[in-house]
């Protein structure tokens, strides 16, 4: 039981690392990305000194992330003059909990057997004996209903903040979170329902697995195979979910001043932002899952490649964990690339084409989506 | 506005979409690979070692495409020994409309025909406008502007105080009026700090 405590604990360090160097690093991304992207450098200027030295780490501007983060912290922490104290309090991390939590059902790679793992230290992988784990902090059935339970709840942060912070440019800024957030829930609850038709599970893990092998002989067996538009209609739900351009209209700075957060200041405003980059990652993160394969490379299983042709690489068991935690991290930072480069590039809808773009054309796709896949279930069941 | 409020008004300008641009998807792809082209462009051009942007660094790098009328920086015209043409006379400083002239006056007896020179000019480049109006106000042509910028970014503002010996460290090439005493090498601004 011990031992099952102990890999718990290292996989709950492991992702909460993963997050929040996704959320620092991906600040700069964002920024390099939309420099590169619009023939600029972009933040180049800060850095650090070795003391006592005059040797200046710049490094392409890595560390304005942590300048950022030291502005934020160092900043006054000021507070409107009428506000609900409470709700005001807990807005953030309303906002900031369950985007982090959603991790938890993620599977971030196949299964560690600690015990061939560490056979280097004989002691603890006797401790371990033949234990094996499925890289996941919860394996549990119900895992996407999970993320989707937990996605609901940022709706709750917005509103609080908006109506908490007793500003009228804050209050639109919620109203129009919760009616766009709702909306979209709905669409991309719609969108994974395909999916579920399929695998016929709700379990990630499980998911994952059936997403291993290939289609036709040559395609991975990737979920984006099987259902690429429900993907399209997925990313675009997840990013309207984000409320990130073209979805940015809760916070869209030229109408509302910063939207739901504007009265929020210091390190309470920075964890709305936190809060914002994570969920790229998590949007990233539940893509792959979903639709790229998660941890599945083509033609790699537990043991090793499986060429095409009889001809098998076997592979140690440390290096298809490795293999596996990088290749999921990887896709997760090729989907927040892309994320990037789509909010760098559309420009903003007006706030009755988000909800018209919802109800009117994505709903109905949806709708026609889940039809279609449920009949070619059916008919391929019977 | 009497109108009903459930009907769209019509605009005179509104778009007009094909059906296939009303597909989103499509044109959405389209700008995602011209944005997406560039950003691969860009990096591509970086990763030979070339510049991937058309940004100047400023303080380490100045531009070339300065416009060919472009006056940045002032100067002061010697005589042939090299001594400041400039007699002291306060012309430009009180023409000066941001006030950033500075001169303080020298007294030599022993040249009966210039005894007024300047001990010390500066110009605070902080407040200076490039308006030209000391150039348009000097008798002697002393003060001039010359095609060049000056070395603006510093952390305090004596730092963008032009003095004498900056305004005199320059080379001209060739001048009609006066034959200037030849210097070996083009002292630019920046290597006179």
């Amino acid at each position: 039981m011990i031992q099952d405590l102990v890999i718990a604990i290292v996989y709950i360090g492991y992702a909460l690392t993963v997050l929040l160097l996704f959320g620092t690093v991906l600040t700069w991304v964002e920024r390099k990305q939309a420099a590169v992207m619009s023939d600029r450098i972009g933040a180049n200027r800060a850095y650090v000194r070795i003391p006592f030295t005059q040797v200046k780490l710049v490094w392409w501007g890595l560390f304005h992330g942590m300048a950022d983060g030291l502005k934020m912290l160092l900043k006054e922490d000021w507070k409107p003059a009428a506000y609900d104290r409470l709700a005001y309090m807990i807005a953030p991390w309303v906002v900031f909990t369950p985007v982090l939590l959603v991790f938890g059902v993620i599977p971030f790679g196949g299964t560690l057997d600690p015990g061939k793992l560490l056979s280097a230290l004989p002691a603890v992988a006797d401790w371990f004996g033949e234990r094996s784990y499925p890289m996941q902090i919860a394996r549990l059935d119900a895992g996407l209903l999970i993320v989707f339970a937990f996605g609901g709840l940022s709706v709750i942060g917005a509103m609080l903040a908006g109506w908490s912070s007793s500003n009228k440019f804050s209050m639109l800024g919620a109203l129009r979170a919760g009616a766009q957030m709702i909306s979209y829930e709905l669409v991309m609850g719609l969108t994974v329902l395909g999916l579920i038709l399929i695998y016929g599970t709700l379990d990630l893990n499980a998911m994952v697995q059936q997403q291993s092998g290939l289609v036709l002989g040559f395609l991975p067996a990737w979920g984006i195979v099987y259902q690429p538009f429900a993907a399209t209609l997925f990313l675009t739900a997840a990013i309207a979910e984000n409320k990130r351009i073209p979805f940015d209209l809760p916070e869209a700075e030229s109408e509302l001043i910063a939207g739901f957060y504007t009265e929020y200041s210091a390190m309470k405003m920075g964890l709305f932002m936190f809060a914002e980059f994570i969920e790229i990652a998590i949007i990233g993160a539940l893509f792959t899952t979903l639709f790229l394969g998660g941890y599945n490379l083509p033609f790699l299983n537990d043991s090793g490649f499986a060429l095409p042709g009889g001809h098998v690489v076997p592979l140690a068991h440390g290096t298809v964990v490795v293999l596996q935690l990088s290749t999921f991290l990887v896709k997760v930072l090729a989907m927040s690339s892309f994320q990037i480069l789509i909010r760098w590039t559309l420009p903003r809808f007006r706030f009755d084409q988000v909800l018209m773009f919802a109800w009117k054309f994505m709903l109905p796709l949806c709708l026609a989506n889940l039809v279609v896949t449920a009949v070619v279930v059916f008919l391929l069941q019977r | 506005m009497n109108r009903r409020p459930h009907v769209r008004r019509q605009y005179w300008n509104a778009p007009t979409m094909s059906w296939w641009e009303r597909l989103y998807l499509p044109e959405i792809v389209r700008g995602l690979s011209i944005t997406g082209g560039v950003f691969v462009r860009n990096m591509w051009r970086w990763m030979t070692l070339r510049k991937g942007a058309l940004t100047t660094y400023y303080p380490e790098e100045t531009r070339a495409d300065y416009a060919a009328n472009n006056r940045g920086k002032h100067i002061l015209t010697q005589r042939p020994d090299g001594r400041p043409q400039c007699i002291a006379c306060n012309m430009c400083a009180t023409v000066c409309p941001a006030q950033c002239i500075e001169i303080d006056a020298a007294f030599d007896p022993d040249d009966p025909a210039h005894p007024k020179s300047p001990s010390a000019f500066t110009i605070d480049y902080s407040r200076c406008i490039f308006c030209g109006l000391c150039i348009e106000a000097c008798p002697e042509d002393a003060i001039r502007m010359v095609r060049m910028v000056p070395d603006f970014p510093g952390r305090d503002r004596e730092r963008m105080w032009i003095t004498l010996p900056e305004l005199l460290s320059w080379n001209p090439q060739s001048d009609v009026a006066k034959p200037y005493p030849g210097k070996t090498g083009t002292a630019t601004f920046r290597e006179s700090r």
